[in-house]
């Protein structure tokens, strides 16, 4: 099911929503959207997953979460374990498990209160693990190891693929996708927000901000300006090695985020950051910073000293300053739903942001606490 | 050189010197002054590793680094690409079945792992 | 984690720099170092090869003067540019893999299993070409190499086929090889030759260019009738080619003069002309055209060979086919320009200096429509049946990237992040080409409309050892 080649559609009269943006939170809404039986029609700048729902570590993880993300991220992940039913394929998602290692005994403390404080709030997919358990998670790791916390039905996923599913599911429920469309501004006029791209102008009653490292420009537009900051993320993935990994792994106290696929190849990110050119729309890689990474995985597991890298990048993503992102309907103008600024884990939240995003546009509030990630939080001198 | 090798040196200098090397534990006698590569083409290897997705027989198809056929594991080292590299007396060498196993030796460098915290 | 809780470290050690890096120690790349020493500019070339020559002129530094009899005249021009380059002054890095030049000009390269990096004001990419990808059914059986490699095998190891190989494709490097093996006293199984009479109509158009290259074309004529005159059985027209084999090729198949014919070989040589080599040209984001002539992409570069990346130049092969004495003439030229923009030579010298040679490369470039036109690779040698194998690291067929297109993959990095083709470590060298072709013919829209892979560095490959040990 292809996309539409852009101009030979007329504009979208007859759309009850447009989205902006083809990343995973777009396509995700477009999804959920049509499957209420809303008519949707989603603009894309380049291709759909093009730049960070494409390019990231693919980590489908509940541990390790902002407290005001977990209710969201557990309800994602019961999605992510029913992919077959809701949209019609595994988009390869693998529940290998997740794991954050600590390398000493402080680490390991500040784990277990993080634990703690989580059961207290009613959430025990976090599990307290000792050297041993780590070692019966993880046998190769490295033995100064001394503990960790585990997500046993978090995995992963290879996010082009991920969000390819969604976008077939929303298609075969009638959803339009015009890749090659890039969205210039918006304007509400009268019931209508018209949205003027470079191959024409489109309308529609409501519309959704899921412009990724380019929504801050729509909201100011709409009225609603945040401080979101677009950066870089830097991965590497290897050559083929033996299996020697199921579980995803992270580090308390150090930027760490690795994980090998079932054909042998080790991706490795962990929030460093090189450089984005939202103009020119492409991140750059810094190897120089690279390189501590390169030692924190060699550090963790020695015998890979030996494995070639076969390919770095950088992905251009949208960073909000309290590390948590907007979803939320707009506080400046109507019909307008925000959902942006997911600031380097928002692909394992795919599946439940397009669910919320239906919900403000259907119902008006959602089912999910989502307070905490009003557009209007920050404080009122700060501009975009 | 083996009947069954695919390219022999030219009878210009006589006999070529040769130096030993090994390949999957077996001792081979190959020209010196060649990549591993050549040599080894010239020894009568045919197959240099299996690939990763089907386990089919692959080996070198452009001899200049470009096509990655040619990867071997050289002293130690998985993934050379053995066309660059200039064949060694004594060089120990294996080819790549599907992966390496990189498990050989891995408790004892467990053990001394190397680690930020010296711990 | 606010915006910078890990930033990584920065480390400021002091990097090594020079007025002009070179990568690539073909003919473009010495003639340029060349040059530019000889106006004072401090060089640095990079080769990952032990001695100088690049691919053609490989093993020059250390012929013997039988071999250079097998090789024939044009090789040993090579000789004369290598020993330049050796007394010229430029620091020669041997055996050094440059793995990433930034749009900044710093180049990091790997040598004897250490990482290191140099800053440099000009950047000189004289990476040459490789050959076209050959995708037919079998190319990935043991027992096909590319005619290069057999040359290679030759120029550098002094060796040649046990038994009669079988020469397949088109090119003037296909014949060539064919002359070499004859005056080896090598005995080739057959040449199969897939220039049809087609071919020949178009060429002919262009047989003005042909006779202001007549020393091309006389050449050409001698090497064709040593083929004929040594008795290789020689195939014209050949369609339909296929490598038989299990586990290692055991023949090849094919259709010529109206009838099926299959030739026993242990050794299929495959050739179908030589493209630029773009992987550092892509890496940089550099601007790129599809030719739609030689049908492989060529970098946009001003006369001077600059890039639309400031400092960086693209001479030689690398830029567009032109054959060894355009790539050095282009190197010379590159060379100039460089030294001029660090401030070596005035610009009107520059400008005096080049303008003969722009002559002489015209004067043989002018041989290079007919040459164009007459080894047109076929459609279906670069766009093939479902079943062929596109990507050999990744084994994905033509079918599979047409099953992509109908998924909606409309270009190769789609393709790529659905399927993995051009992901495995050539990263797209062997199938890129093929790739954009494959998705063009499914989409019916030209070349340049569908793009190329997005190429992101290590250019080669590093290890993570390595990579740790620059902190």
């Amino acid at each position: 099911m292809k996309p539409e080649a852009s101009g030979t559609t007329p504009p979208s009269s007859g759309s009850d929503v447009i989205v902006i943006g083809g990343g995973f939170h777009g396509t995700s809404s477009a999804f959920h959207l049509a499957k209420q039986g809303a008519k949707v029609t989603l603009l894309e700048a380049e291709y759909c997953a093009r730049h960070a729902s494409g390019v990231n570590a693919g980590g489908v993880r509940t541990l390790g979460r902002h407290y005001a993300e977990v209710p969201l991220a557990r309800a994602s992940l019961a999605l992510w374990h029913n992919l077959p039913e809701l949209v019609g394929e595994d988009a390869t998602f693998v529940a290998s498990g997740q794991l954050q290692i600590a390398e000493n005994a402080a680490e390991l403390d500040k784990l277990r209160r993080r634990v703690e404080e989580l059961n207290a709030l009613g959430f025990f997919h976090e599990v307290v693990v000792d050297a041993q358990q780590v070692r019966e998670i993880a046998p190769r790791l490295a033995h100064h190891v001394v503990g960790g916390i585990w997500v046993r039905d978090d995995g992963h996923a290879v996010p082009y693929r991920a969000v390819t599913a969604f976008r077939h599911a929303a298609q075969r429920l009638g959803a339009r996708f015009l890749e090659a469309t890039p969205a210039q501004s918006i304007k509400r006029i009268g019931a209508q927000w018209q949205v003027t791209t470079a191959r024409g102008v489109f309308s529609a009653p409501w519309l959704v901000n899921a412009a990724g490292a380019w929504a801050g420009e729509f909201a100011a537009q709409a009225g609603d300006p945040v401080p979101m900051k677009p950066g870089g993320l830097m991965l590497m993935i290897t050559q083929r090695v033996p299996h020697f990994i199921d579980p995803v792994l992270g580090a308390a106290g150090r930027p760490l985020s690795f994980k090998q696929f079932a054909n042998g190849t080790v991706l490795i990110g962990g929030g460093l950051r090189g450089s984005a050119d939202v103009v020119r729309r492409h991140g750059e890689v810094d190897f120089l910073k690279l390189s501590s990474s390169a030692q924190t995985v060699t550090d963790l597991f020695p015998h890979l000293e030996g494995v070639g890298i076969n390919r770095v990048w950088a992905g251009v993503e949208a960073f909000m300053p309290d590390d948590i992102p907007v979803i939320s309907l707009s506080r400046a103008a109507p019909q307008l739903v925000h959902i942006f600024g997911f600031s380097a884990h928002g692909f394992e939240l795919g599946p439940i942001g397009g669910q919320i995003v239906s919900e403000l546009v259907l119902d008006g509030v959602s089912t999910l606490p989502i307070n905490p990630f009003a557009v209007n939080r920050f404080a009122p001198a700060v501009t975009h | 050189m083996p009947t069954d090798s695919l390219f022999k040196p030219l009878p210009l200098a006589g006999r070529p010197e040769t130096v030993s090397v090994t390949l999957n534990g077996s001792a081979l006698q190959v020209p010196v002054g060649t990549s591993v590569a050549a040599g080894l083409l010239s020894a009568g290897v045919k197959r240099f590793r299996n690939s990763p997705v089907s386990g089919e027989p692959r080996a070198p198809f452009c001899m200049m680094g470009v096509c990655f056929e040619c990867l071997l594991d050289i002293d130690g080292a998985p993934n050379r690409q053995s066309c660059l590299v200039e064949l060694k007396e004594g060089m120990v060498i294996r080819t790549q079945d599907g992966m390496r196993d990189l498990l050989v030796g891995l408790d004892e460098s467990a053990q001394n792992g190397r680690n930020q915290h010296g711990v | 984690m606010a915006y910078d809780a890990h930033p990584g470290i920065t480390p400021s050690r002091p990097v090594q720099s020079v007025d002009i890096a070179i990568i690539g120690a073909g003919p473009a790349g010495m003639a340029a170092a060349i040059a530019a020493r000889r106006h004072g500019a401090s060089v640095a070339l990079f080769d990952e090869q032990p001695a100088t020559g690049g691919q053609i002129y490989r093993g020059i530094t250390q012929v013997t003067s039988a071999r250079l009899d097998i090789l024939g005249p044009d090789y040993g021009e090579g000789a004369t540019l290598a020993s330049s380059f050796a007394t010229s002054g430029a620091r020669h890095l041997a055996g050094a893999a440059v793995w990433q030049v930034t749009s900044e000009r710093l180049v990091h390269f790997l040598q004897e299993g250490r990482v290191q990096s140099l800053q440099a004001n000009a950047v000189l990419l004289c990476t040459g070409a490789m050959e076209r990808p050959f995708p037919i059914p079998g190319w990935t059986l043991p027992g096909v190499l590319t005619a290069g490699a057999a040359q290679i095998m030759l120029k550098g190891s002094g060796m040649a086929p046990t038994s009669p190989a079988v020469l397949a494709g088109c090119g003037p490097l296909l014949y060539l090889l064919g002359w070499q093996y004859v005056r080896a006293g090598v005995p080739i199984a057959a040449i199969v030759d897939t220039t049809d009479g087609g071919d020949y109509r178009r060429a002919i158009r262009h047989v003005a260019g042909a006779l202001a290259g007549w020393q091309y074309l006389k050449k050409g004529l001698e090497l064709m009738a040593t083929l004929k005159k040594a008795g290789v059985p020689f195939y014209k027209g050949a369609t339909n080619l296929h490598v038989l084999g299990k586990d290692s090729a055991t023949g090849i198949g094919f259709e010529s003069g109206g009838m099926s014919r299959t030739i026993d070989t242990s050794l299929v040589l495959l050739h179908q002309g030589v493209v630029p080599n773009t992987q550092f040209s892509w890496s940089l984001r550099a601007g790129h055209i599809w030719d739609e002539v030689q049908l492989c992409w060529s970098p946009v570069t001003s006369k001077w060979g600059e890039l639309d990346v400031p400092g960086v130049y693209v001479a030689g092969d690398g830029g567009g086919i032109g054959g060894a004495r355009v790539a050095a003439l282009q190197g010379e030229i590159s060379g100039l320009a460089a030294a001029a923009q660090c401030g070596h030579l005035p610009l009107a010298t520059r400008d005096q200096l080049a303008a003969p040679l722009r002559a002489d490369i015209r004067k043989n470039l002018s041989i290079r429509p007919f040459l164009d036109a007459l080894y047109q690779p076929k459609k279906a040698n670069r766009v093939p049946a479902d079943g062929t194998i596109v990507c050999r690291c990744e084994e994905v067929t033509a079918g599979d990237i047409r099953s992509y297109v109908e998924l909606g993959c409309t270009g190769p990095n789609q393709a790529k992040s659905f399927g993995r083709c051009g992901m495995g470590p050539c990263q797209g060298r062997q199938c890129g080409l093929t790739v954009t072709e494959v998705i063009a013919d499914a989409r019916g829209v030209p070349p340049t409309e569908i793009g190329y892979f997005r190429i992101r560095p290590p250019i080669k490959p590093i290890t993570l050892g390595e990579l740790a040990r620059e902190a």
